[in-house]
């Protein structure tokens, strides 16, 4: 008879991901499953609102990523009034896009994701959080992040309106041009963007690189899988976060297919499952074949690592040359480590801080002329960018008076759902033998997780970078023997 | 003296409210330092377990984000309202249903046909949607369930102030956290933010005319924005004069018009009510029909009045309270 181990994280009873393990007799893992237990039917209820709200009305599916969602859907309404923004909207959006890409992975590496490696994936718990991190690095650096997060975020609002929940997009434009002085604050705040992302990757190659231990870990089978991956390029097939067509490489890292947002629904699926209310996205050319990897399975990755494997490199210097020691160092591309997500989102750091310098030195984000007057009318709107965590969907449909009729969406991680799925079954099928599980185990199998960054607006979002879980561990008649805590 | 305990919570919510306490952590950790928070947790450890334990009343206060969807939610509310001196409604959400309240325009059976079976990147031959109970080869797999309604939280518990916003602006939340330490509270019930229309505070007003009159409303991507002129005196749908003060504007500064995250002033029960008197009573007509056409361009009026409030205003709180309409 087989046993049941539930990782859910008590502290919030919605919204997070949940881990349920089952045993067999033998106290091996008969299969782990990866659930989120939310839905709030947004797709559903933009049905009736005017599409030029939708930037601020998706906003709300993520507070942590409201930027990428009101970039999404600011485009989409672009593509359904069938309207080009001037050149300096465009770049405003751009701007104020790289400088939350900043603020966000930042965010991830030294808080989230971070203390697995810097502090270590089997150090005492009460150290794997920013405390550890600070007690490794020192303390002045952790003033230097929240420094340089309340920089960014306050470059935000000024651009935006509000860093949670921004409002400056329109169809057509932003609402709000740049002055030259906002343009010099823009300016100083990306020489201290790029200076931080150097000095990230400088912590990644000291504390990780140097370290064996780490990167068997990083390339140990039990965090590997053959995939497909997705990400956005641009015209040399260099990674954009903003804008650009959609390249998916096969798991022998060659281009399987590349295509313009509109052509989304002949590419990209979703599969449902009675026991996840997220969707699974598959590759619809290949076709659904469960939670498997390889040529054969539609599941792909999203995300920093997905990013990387999918375009031929980055379009700022410094981020290319932390691409090619990158690949150099893992053995040529496509990586399929899912841990090497942490490197490739500081080589991420650094290239947004770059493309934040490049813009914000570009004396045209301070033109007046921000807006066009949306003509045509409207019908069908398709809009995507790279979201921290992943390619993000946006589709309207409406009627003449740009009234929602339909919406669809898919967010960043349900593009990694399968594969988050599949990373946490092999994680605990590797890790846990004989019915062996201890806070270390447990802390390997979440990092597996945790790589990703998924965002169900979850926990791992959370200051200490610890994910409180329960693990309920239950006898064939399904009474109660051990709890193991992780608060 | 100990310090007062405090707790932080939420329930269904983006997550804006919980970044908005950490961007106040960053900018003012001395009020921080004036409080002991004992839980909060997407940031500190935290067990159900511990709070239960502790006696009635022995937090000085819960800040509680997020509206309520599910019994769990409505559990750990009860839970909270029973160890806390004071309950805080954080945010637009939980005070008055917030953005997924909109949701409560819809039942829950359409919201799963949209998005499990029609949504057309969906491939469901077998029309599967999510159980909340399923039998996997290798055991039982749950879900919680999913609730018809979204509530603000004075719809399930007794609710002492209110915090408002979506989120709340960081000078709102700084003042309320002062004014419980230094213990100059108003009358139970209060929303904590100045109780005058947001007018009063934007940085257009003056040039707002003492008597407004406008011949249409516009839509904001319809036209060039004039970047220091009064929003409503351009045809805009501002909602300024039926919000609360408190966020100096932040929208309007942006050039955007306010959409009311804030909600109304005590004067106001319902927002949406008071907002369509304001504009009806500003349209340059003494003709009826016309008025009415005129709010008939207004493609959206739900949608736009009770952009924040819908689950707590009359017209569509959740239909075990009122029966609200359904679709
Ligand atoms: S009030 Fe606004 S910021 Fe707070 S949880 Fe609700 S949607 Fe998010
Ligand atoms: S201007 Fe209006 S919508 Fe914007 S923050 Fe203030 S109250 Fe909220």
């Amino acid at each position: 008879m087989s046993r049941k181990i539930v990782i859910d994280p008590i502290t919030r009873l919605e919204g997070h991901g949940k881990i349920d393990i089952f045993l067999n007799d033998a106290g091996n893992v008969e299969r782990a499953y990866f659930q989120v237990p939310e839905l709030r039917g947004f797709e559903k209820f933009a049905e009736g609102r005017p599409a030029e709200d939708m930037p601020q009305i998706t906003s709300r599916i993520c507070g942590v990523c409201p930027t990428a969602h009101h970039m999404a859907a600011t485009k989409a309404v672009d593509d359904l009034y069938q309207v080009a923004p001037p050149p300096a909207a465009k770049k405003i959006r751009e701007l104020v896009y790289s400088t939350f890409y900043v603020e966000d992975h930042a965010l991830h590496f030294f808080f989230l994701g971070g203390p697995d490696f810097v502090v270590g994936p089997t150090a005492p718990k009460a150290e794997r959080n920013i405390l550890g991190v600070l007690g490794k690095v020192g303390l002045e650096i952790g003033k230097e992040v929240i420094g340089l997060r309340k920089e960014l975020r306050d470059l935000i609002s000024l651009a935006g309106g509000k860093v949670i929940h921004p409002v400056f997009g329109l169809p057509g434009g932003v609402s709000r041009a740049l002055t030259e002085e906002d343009r010099q604050q823009f300016v100083a705040g990306a020489a201290h963007a790029v200076r931080f992302a150097r000095f990230s990757l400088g912590i990644f190659n000291d504390v990780v690189l140097k370290n064996p231990k780490y990167v068997e870990w990083i390339l140990s089978d039990t965090y590997t899988h053959k995939t497909y991956y997705m990400g956005l390029v641009d015209r040399n097939n260099r990674v954009n976060f903003y804008d650009g067509d959609l390249r998916v490489v096969g798991p022998d890292g060659r281009e399987f297919v590349k295509f313009p947002a509109r052509d989304y629904l002949q590419h990209v699926a979703e599969h449902v499952e009675p026991w996840s209310y997220i969707k699974f996205c598959y590759l619809k050319d290949v076709g659904w074949n469960g939670f498997n990897e390889g040529a054969d399975s539609g599941v792909y990755g999203v995300a920093p690592l997905a990013r990387l494997n999918a375009a031929d490199g980055m379009a700022t210097p410094e981020a290319q040359a932390a691409y090619e020691q990158f690949y150099q160092t893992l053995g040529g591309r496509p990586v399929h480590h899912t841990l090497a997500n942490h490197w490739a989102r500081l080589i991420e750091l650094l290239h947004a801080a770059e493309r934040m310098q490049e813009l914000a030195n570009d004396p045209e984000v301070a033109s007046p002329e921000v807006r066009t007057i949306p003509r045509e009318t409207p019908r069908e709107g398709i809009g995507v960018v790279e979201a921290p965590r992943g390619t993000l969907f946006h589709h309207y449909q409406t009627d003449e008076r740009g009234v929602i009729t339909k919406a669809n969406l898919i967010v960043a991680t349900q593009n990694n759902a399968a594969r988050i799925a599949m990373s946490v079954d092999k994680a605990a099928r590797g890790l846990i033998h004989n019915g062996q599980v201890d806070d270390g185990i447990l802390n390997l199998i979440e990092m597996a997780f945790r790589a990703y960054d998924p965002c169900h607006g979850c926990a791992t979002h959370a200051l200490p970078g610890q994910m409180p879980l329960l693990v309920s561990i239950y006898d064939p008649e399904h009474r109660l023997l051990r709890t193991v805590r992780r608060d | 003296m100990s310090k007062p305990k405090v707790g932080f919570y939420w329930c269904a919510s983006c997550g804006g409210c919980e970044e908005a306490v950490v961007d106040l952590a960053e900018t003012i950790l001395k009020v921080v330092d004036a409080v002991d928070i004992v839980f909060w947790p997407v940031a500190l450890d935290f067990k159900r377990a511990d709070v239960e334990a502790m006696e009635n009343g022995a937090l000085a206060v819960s800040f509680v984000n997020g509206a309520i969807r599910t019994s769990e939610q409505e559990e750990m509310a009860e839970l909270l309202r029973a160890k806390s001196q004071l309950i805080v409604a954080f945010g637009s959400c939980s005070h008055l249903g917030g953005i997924p309240g909109l949701a409560n325009l819809h039942h829950q059976a359409g919201i799963f046909r949209r998005v499990y079976q029609e949504a057309p990147s969906v491939v469901n031959p077998e029309n599967t949607v999510p159980q909340w109970r399923t039998e996997v080869p290798e055991g039982t797999l749950t879900l919680p369930v999913f609730h018809d309604t979204v509530k603000s939280l004075d719809q399930t518990i007794d609710v002492d102030y209110y915090l408002p916003g979506c989120p709340p602006p960081v000078k709102l939340i700084v003042g309320a956290v002062m004014a419980i330490l230094e213990n100059r509270l108003p009358a139970k019930g209060a929303v904590l933010a100045p109780d005058i229309a947001l007018c009063h505070e934007c940085p257009r007003k003056d040039s707002k005319p003492e008597k407004l009159l406008i011949k249409e409303f516009k839509r904001p991507h319809e036209m060039l924005t004039d970047s220091r002129q009064c929003l409503l005196a351009q045809g805009l749908l501002c909602l300024g004069p039926a919000t609360r003060s408190g966020c100096e504007a932040p929208c309007v500064g942006a050039n955007m018009p306010c959409t009311g995250c804030l909600g109304p002033t005590s004067h106001v029960k319902d927002q949406g009510a008071k907002v369509l008197s304001a504009l009806a009573s500003i349209l340059d007509s003494n003709d009826e029909e016309q008025i009415e056409a005129r709010l008939d361009d207004i493609v959206d009026p739900v949608g736009t009045f009770y952009r924040y409030s819908l689950p707590a205003s009359f017209l569509y709180a959740h239909p075990s309270a009122n029966g609200g309409p359904q679709p």
